[in-house]
């Protein structure tokens, strides 16, 4: 039998550390659901995802209930909708945007990602016209998020589509101003986006993935927290061997829900995803940990290796626990849903360059970072430039998610709400990027991407 | 299926007879107890077997936290294969 002190362990983990899954993300392909007729192709799309999911969400809470582990979330992401609407003679996308939304609401999930097009080489008539609908299907429906990917290693950067994307950032913020920008907090532009990411608001379901899947995000930043608590003063050594015990364990208890997940769905098992996700509570923080590393405050000199040693542990401890590990599996550094990073950011300790430096050695990029609602939108793409570059070069995920607040100056906050949180506006820098950003065309792709 | 309950409260009279007593009223069998007083806060942990339960796991799970509220006490009944998965390769 199981020792006593274990299971007191683990009650601890969930009751006083925060330990949850973050989300069971049921992916479905939509590639079957296109038609000519707008009206048939999402009628399809509904009539899928309402059928597939149909008992994800009471599926989560009966696995929630005799498991005794909170799941936060049951999620959908669907294939890129760019490459099922192109097939339809309609000019305005934003019909598929309130298909999606239906559908979530009717099976009752928070979240839908998918509203998403593949654009890293170049343009199709359909991704353009997804995009142009990004601003009005995002500020039109409630659970629907986006994802643009604009880059890749192989393929180098499309500046034309970063130069689009600055646009549409800028116009998504105004459609929202009530409410801060919201639609921004739904939109993601990514380089080397993944095609099995169970997190929103980059999910989306890759042209490579079967038909329906079942992945799973686990959580637990308040878990490697409290472990490193009690090693204070040790060498980086005893960090790293602890943050991979931890790091194990929440993902053997990830791998267990989705399998219970899958078996029950009868869907099969697609990946764990291995990332510490913070939420705005107290004690799941990310910064936390890095603070517990012996940083007076998350953005001090010293932020980037620890990031780096955390990111890595929780790899190669979760790596073993798990059958298929995939999605981003790092950290997760979103600025609105940590606690830590909110008071590192108001404090002037945490910056926007640092964050970037930060990205260069975390799961994915600049996310839920709020700027001031006047910043041009040549530089958010010239922000989304940067990001991407180092994704491209380094050969991993990063992403941008910022929000310029409508009538909001440094200083300011934008509250979001529950799991998003609530943004301090950073300062961004003064000078113009816009002449680079008006030249357009391709950043080539790098040496390193000729591998063959 | 095997499943662990554990009660955690102040110490009083009765605690293993009203858990035990709520359980055996639904079917559900009891495998093995431990208990200990940690800082004066009292620990039991039964494994139990649910195979037998006239109820569903989830209106178990309810009946017995409900029963553990009235008396202060934090019971929870868990699949004891997370524990597995945790603990043991």
């Amino acid at each position: 039998m199981i020792h006593a002190s274990e299971i007191m362990q683990t009650i601890e983990m969930i009751d006083q550390q925060h330990l949850d899954i973050r989300t069971i993300t049921m992916g479905i392909s939509l590639r079957d659901c296109a038609h000519p007729d707008i009206t048939v192709s999402c009628r399809k799309i509904y009539d899928k995802i309402t059928r597939l999911a149909e008992k994800l969400v009471k599926t989560g809470e009966d696995i929630e209930s005799e498991f005794g582990i909170p799941i936060v979330n049951k999620r959908i992401s669907v294939t890129p909708i760019a490459l099922v609407a192109e097939s339809c003679e309609a000019e305005d996308y934003v019909p598929f945007a309130k298909a999606l939304d239906d559908a979530a609401e009717t099976v009752g999930v928070n979240f839908i990602g998918g509203f998403s097009a593949l654009v890293h080489k170049g343009f199709t008539t359909g991704d353009r016209k997804l995009i142009d609908a990004i601003p009005r299907a995002l500020s039109e429906t409630r659970r629907v998020c986006s994802s643009v990917n604009i880059a890749t290693t192989k393929s180098g950067i499309n500046m034309d589509a970063v130069a689009l994307m600055g646009r549409i950032i800028k116009e998504s913020a105004r459609l929202t101003e009530a409410d801060g920008g919201m639609a921004c907090a739904k939109l993601v532009v990514f380089a080397n986006a993944v095609e099995d990411n169970p997190f929103m608001a980059g999910a989306f379901h890759g042209v490579g993935e079967p038909e329906c899947v079942i992945n799973v995000g686990v959580s637990g930043p308040g878990v490697v927290h409290h472990a490193l608590q009690s090693i204070k003063g040790q060498p980086f050594d005893a960090v790293a061997e602890t943050v991979k015990k931890t790091a194990f364990r929440i993902t053997r208890m990830g791998q267990l829900v989705a399998q219970e997940a899958s078996k029950r769905l009868g869907v099969p098992f697609g990946i764990v995803d291995l990332s510490l996700a913070p939420t705005p509570a107290i004690g799941d923080s990310v910064a936390d940990i890095l603070e517990e590393m012996g940083l007076a405050s998350v953005g001090a000199h010293g932020t980037t290796a620890a990031l780096a040693l955390l990111n890595d542990a929780v790899k190669k401890g979760g790596v073993m626990a798990s059958s298929h590990v995939g999605g981003l599996s790092g950290a997760f550094i979103p600025v609105s849903e940590d606690a830590g990073m909110i008071k590192a950011a108001q404090s002037g300790a945490l910056t926007l360059e640092k964050l970037e430096a930060m990205t260069c050695v975390c799961s994915v990029g600049l996310d839920m970072i709020a700027v001031p609602g006047d910043t041009p939108w040549e530089t958010i793409a010239a922000i989304i430039a940067d990001e991407a570059a180092i994704g491209v070069i380094n050969n991993k995920t990063t992403a941008v998610r910022i929000i310029p607040a409508p009538g909001k100056k440094v200083g300011d906050r934008v509250d979001f709400g529950g799991l998003l949180g609530t943004a301090p506006v950073m300062p961004v820098n003064a000078f113009s990027s816009a002449d680079f950003i008006r030249r357009g065309g391709r950043i080539p792709a790098p040496m390193n991407s000729l591998r063959n | 299926m095997r499943a662990i309950v554990t009660v955690i409260g102040k110490d009083q009279v009765g605690i293993i007879a009203s858990v035990c007593t709520l359980l055996a009223g639904y079917g559900v069998n009891i495998l093995d107890i431990s208990q200990t007083i940690l800082r004066e806060y009292f620990t039991m942990i039964m494994l139990v077997d649910v195979s037998g339960s006239t109820i569903s796991f989830d209106e178990l799970s309810k009946a017995l936290k409900a029963s553990g509220q009235e008396k202060n006490l934090s019971i929870r009944i868990q699949r004891e294969d997370i524990f597995e998965a945790m603990h043991r390769i």
